[in-house]
């Protein structure tokens, strides 16, 4: 069974123009989502407490909310997870007036989550907690500044890997391609104000590695025909090199992004967070390793040159296609 | 067939079987189960399992099984479900007393043929067990300020002891060690030199002299300081290690993390406040002169009759001693105690370094005293909050133990040691003893959770169908496409979850949701390197080669293509195993060890499946 025609050989190159332009204009759309709306920012990064309760009979989101306030719980975050009985519910500890006062954080958080659970019960007395969490503010600014060091980590050490085993040039465009990626995904999260927490960072660090793994496919591909192809000109190796693994790169997406919206259906709220960035971050990456990071390639000037293996230096290169 | 050489088939087939066996255990589940073991020498014995067994029968909430372990230490007792084992565990808990711990437990029901050959299930992170975490911190401040207080009080007493005059000794600002003042140049020089003798560990500096001011600086050395904040550290993971035990709970995990963090991680346990008493207890110690013989102390135990003069306390195994009720120095008052051998028996013993203020009372006590017992008394206070009235208690709970009870051989003071220890395990035992009740850092909550059970057990059951639905849809859209090499993909893909799961069982990993998640997502991201070589297969078929040669140069030339994307993807995966510890490691580690895996099965197995159904045919089409 075949999905595409194996002797395609649309000019994807040819809409460089335009496909760099919408990259640029989507990466700058980004940028100031980012900048104007911010995150999100889930309990992970902000602190804060959280409870999850469960109602034996559905019940309504501005109910729950309702409850909340009529206790002078301020500021409340309820959110409906799987359905509409259980929720979690997000609170700083400032936000309860009665807790405030000289407590130490823990203390102040064991209130409020004992005074939200008090203020449910007062008006529905079927709600029950199935689990809560407080993580003190400067938690958060740790793991900010290490999910930093960590995405700084992979990209140095992927364009270092790249730079090595391809050319200065691919490291580039990979790296290019990869802020893309990252900054259009984020976005996405700017313009939804989907919560944004750990696993959600830990998903946008493994859709970078997806993506990676989507470029170099096709950039192995463009390095073989640079080699193998007499007086193509670097434009035609490079459409050719899409249209080949164009196949390829689609099919893989499609299975990964099948197994991650089982992911997202039957998972549970716990990797809601993760499944959906992961499924945002494959069709980004896709797009972009079919449309930007080629078209990057070329404008930097890879050539037959740079490839050639370098025998005399390392003869183990020259044996490989 | 030459493609593929026999030692290879004999590779795949050993990585396969053994990926089987040690996968295996997670087949089983592990059974809720309370665990009791005997405290002071309290007997694990069957008289104890028939007395378990009556009060459980009594209290309706038979035991599915109950066994005793081969060397007699604890005593395990299964049940059926987790109700069941959370009522059976306060029954014993109210009933057994103080004498035995009764702990909630996961007991394994892995065969003994697979567990003796070291093949266990994977544990299971809270979120799929239920229980709470604790997040806390030291106070590295609190830790500066006690040295630097301590060090301003040795070198007042050095000063004073050898006649140097001075206006006046004081701690700077935090961090910025002890300032001293003297009144000529010459006392200046002569403090700096007996303070650089006497404790190297600080810088010693002229400060600003004016008129008869002369200022000397003494900081203390980063070097010290930053081993003093890991050593604080330590000696807080390992308090909380023991105080841990006492909560009853089988597995603690207790970690550090970073600089200056603990992770403590309760599995079972739901009550935080009942946690957190025990976890933020302090310790103090106290030097206190034995009295009387060790007979008369088991006659006043006996009796209830104590002498005026003493009082009747325990050892940690039990024995009684009376103990003098005057103090001699506390635990403020101990600077160091560091376990290693006698230089001259080579048994195994403690030095302990005292303040001045200790030393010159430990002087006065040992000089009256040569040839009597002197004790440590380790006391541990808990304050407990309940709720009287809707107001707030607490009410302060306070254990004392001793720890040593040793006689004096000769006079001393400011430095000791505590000789002829049984063994080295227990000199080390009692130096972080001593060491605990002397520095009292404290310790601030910044993080918990409590996940309640039936969300652990939701969430297992919701990340193992995600598994099993991700996988089962990857299976089927590669046969339907692929046709006999998508069967052969799926074979290998299943493998591939098996190597997986072995070898996160074999490595100890503890499966976290996030973890689920990270197999999930390596399910689909293995079938990668199958798409790579089949589309590989089909362009050589269509460029015309014959279909073992399109075999052969697809599985070549897609194997250099493979190992850069993996190459990359593996960094990725390092990347957010770097990241701390909690929810992005689980899933780090596992997409590590799933792209490692998924190499091996997606292009080796399928090779050999793929050379043993293809090879020594003469073949026109291939199934791709």
């Amino acid at each position: 069974m075949e999905i595409f025609n194996h002797n395609s050989n649309f000019n994807f190159l040819g809409l460089r123009k335009f496909s760099i332009g919408l990259a640029v204009l989507l990466m700058i759309g980004s940028i100031a989502l980012i900048m104007t709306r911010g995150f999100n920012y889930g309990q992970d990064f902000l602190g804060g407490v959280a409870v999850q309760v469960e109602y034996k009979t559905p019940v309504d989101p501005s109910e729950v909310r309702g409850a909340l306030e009529k206790a002078h719980l301020e500021n409340p975050l309820v959110q409906a997870v799987g359905g509409t009985r259980e929720f979690t519910i997000r609170l700083q500890p400032k936000g309860d007036v009665a807790a405030a006062g000289n407590m130490t954080n823990d203390e102040a958080a064991t209130k409020v989550s004992n005074d939200i659970m008090a203020a449910l019960k007062a008006s529905r007395p079927d709600v029950a907690m199935k689990s809560k969490s407080f993580v003190g503010p400067q938690v958060g600014e740790e793991l900010r500044s290490d999910g930093i060091v960590a995405v700084i980590f992979v990209i140095v050490g992927i364009m270092g890997y790249l730079w090595i085993r391809f050319e200065k040039r691919f490291a580039i465009a990979a790296l290019a391609t990869e802020i893309h990626d990252v900054l259009v995904t984020l976005g996405i999260f700017a313009i939804t104000q989907r919560e944004f927490d750990l696993t959600v960072l830990a998903s946008v660090l493994a859709v970078v590695g997806y993506s990676i793994n989507d470029k170099v496919v096709v950039f192995d591909r463009v390095r073989e025909l640079f080699r193998s192809s007499r007086n193509a000109t670097p434009e035609e190796v490079l459409n050719r090199s899409i249209n080949s693994t164009l196949s390829r790169t689609i099919i893989t997406s499609l299975f990964t992004g099948i197994t991650m919206a089982a992911l997202y259906f039957i998972g549970g709220p716990v990797v809601h967070g993760f499944s959906i960035t992961m499924l945002i971050g494959i069709l980004v990456g896709t797009l972009s390793s079919i449309f930007v990071a080629s078209p990057i390639l070329l404008w930097l000037g890879v050539s037959k040159q740079d490839l050639m293996p370098k025998s005399k230096e390392d003869p183990e290169l020259a044996r490989r296609p | 067939m030459s493609d593929f050489p026999r030692w290879k088939y004999a590779l795949v087939v050993i990585v396969l079987l053994f990926g089987i066996v040690y996968a295996l255990p997670n087949v089983f589940p592990p059974q809720p189960a309370v665990q009791i073991s005997g405290n002071r020498g309290a007997a694990v014995d069957t008289a104890l399992k028939s007395r378990v067994e009556g009060l459980l029968a009594s209290a309706k909430v038979p035991a599915s099984s109950i066994e005793l372990d081969e060397k007699g230490t604890r005593l395990l007792a299964r049940f059926g479900n987790v109700d069941a084992q959370a009522k059976a565990s306060d029954v014993l808990r109210a009933d057994l007393g103080d004498n035995y711990t009764v702990a909630l437990n996961l007991a394994t029901t892995v065969p003994s043929w697979l567990r003796a050959i070291h093949a266990n299930s994977m544990p299971l992170g809270l979120d799929l067990q239920g229980g709470v975490h604790f997040l806390m911190e030291v106070d590295q401040n609190a830790v500066i300020d006690a040295q630097e207080t301590r060090y301003a009080d040795d070198i007042r007493a050095l000063l004073r002891d050898k006649n140097v005059s001075y206006d006046a000794v004081n701690r700077n600002a935090r961090g910025k060690g002890v300032s001293v003042v003297l009144r000529s140049d010459a006392d200046r020089q002569q403090a700096a030199t007996l303070i650089g003798t006497d404790y190297p560990d600080l810088v010693v500096s002229d400060g600003p002299s004016t008129g008869n001011r002369f200022v000397l600086n003494a900081t203390v050395k980063p070097d010290k300081l930053r081993e003093l904040a890991q050593s604080t550290i330590s000696q807080n993971v390992t308090t909380l290690r023991q105080r841990v035990n006492a909560l009853g709970v089988s597995e603690p995990l207790i970690q550090q993390q970073g600089p200056n963090q603990i992770i403590v991680e309760l599995a079972g346990v739901q009550d935080t406040a009942e946690a957190k008493k025990i976890i933020g207890a302090t310790a103090t110690l106290e030097y206190r002169a034995g009295l009387y013989t060790p007979q008369q102390a088991v006659d006043a135990a006996r009796s209830g009759s104590v002498p005026p003069d003493a009082k009747l306390y325990y050892g940690r195994d039990g024995r009684p001693y009376l103990l003098s009720k005057k103090v001699i120095a506390k635990g403020d008052e101990l600077t160091s105690a560091i376990s290693g051998r006698d230089q001259q028996n080579g048994t195994p013993n403690v030095s302990v370094t005292l303040n001045s203020a200790g030393a010159r009372k430990m002087q006065e006590f040992t000089n009256d005293n040569v040839g009597k017992p002197m004790a440590v008394l380790y006391i541990t206070r808990t304050v407990e909050t309940k709720m009287v009235d809707g107001k707030e208690v607490k009410t302060p709970k306070i254990t004392e133990e001793v720890i040593n009870y040793a006689n004096i051989s000769s006079p001393f003071g400011k430095q000791f040691s505590t000789n002829g220890l049984p063994s080295d395990a227990e000199a080390s035992e009692l130096a972080l003893l001593l060491r605990g009740g002397s520095l009292a850092a404290p310790v601030d909550i910044v993080g918990e959770s409590v996940i309640g059970p039936s969300l652990g057990a939701d969430n297992i059951d919701k990340g193992f169908k995600a598994v099993m639905l991700g996988l089962g849809l990857v299976l089927v859209a590669a046969a339907i496409y692929y046709k006999l090499f998508g069967l052969v993909a799926d074979v290998a893909l299943f493998f591939n979850l098996v190597l997986l799961v072995a070898v996160m069982s074999m490595i100890g990993v503890t499966l976290t949701m996030p973890g689920i998640a990270g197999i999930v997502l390596t399910l689909g991201m293995a079938i990668d390197a199958n798409v790579l070589i089949c589309e590989r297969i089909r362009e050589e078929l269509r460029n015309g080669s014959s279909p073992l040669a399109a075999i052969r140069t697809g599985y070549d030339k897609a194997w250099a293509t493979i190992l850069d994307a993996n190459v990359t993807h593996l960094l990725a995966a390092l990347g957010l195993m770097t990241m701390g510890s909690g929810p992005i490691k689980g899933f780090g580690v596992t997409l590590f060890i799933g792209i490692l895996t998924s190499m091996f099965t997606s292009v080796t197995v399928t090779h050999a499946i793929t050379a043993l159904i293809h090879g020594g045919r003469k073949l026109k089409t291939l199934s791709v």
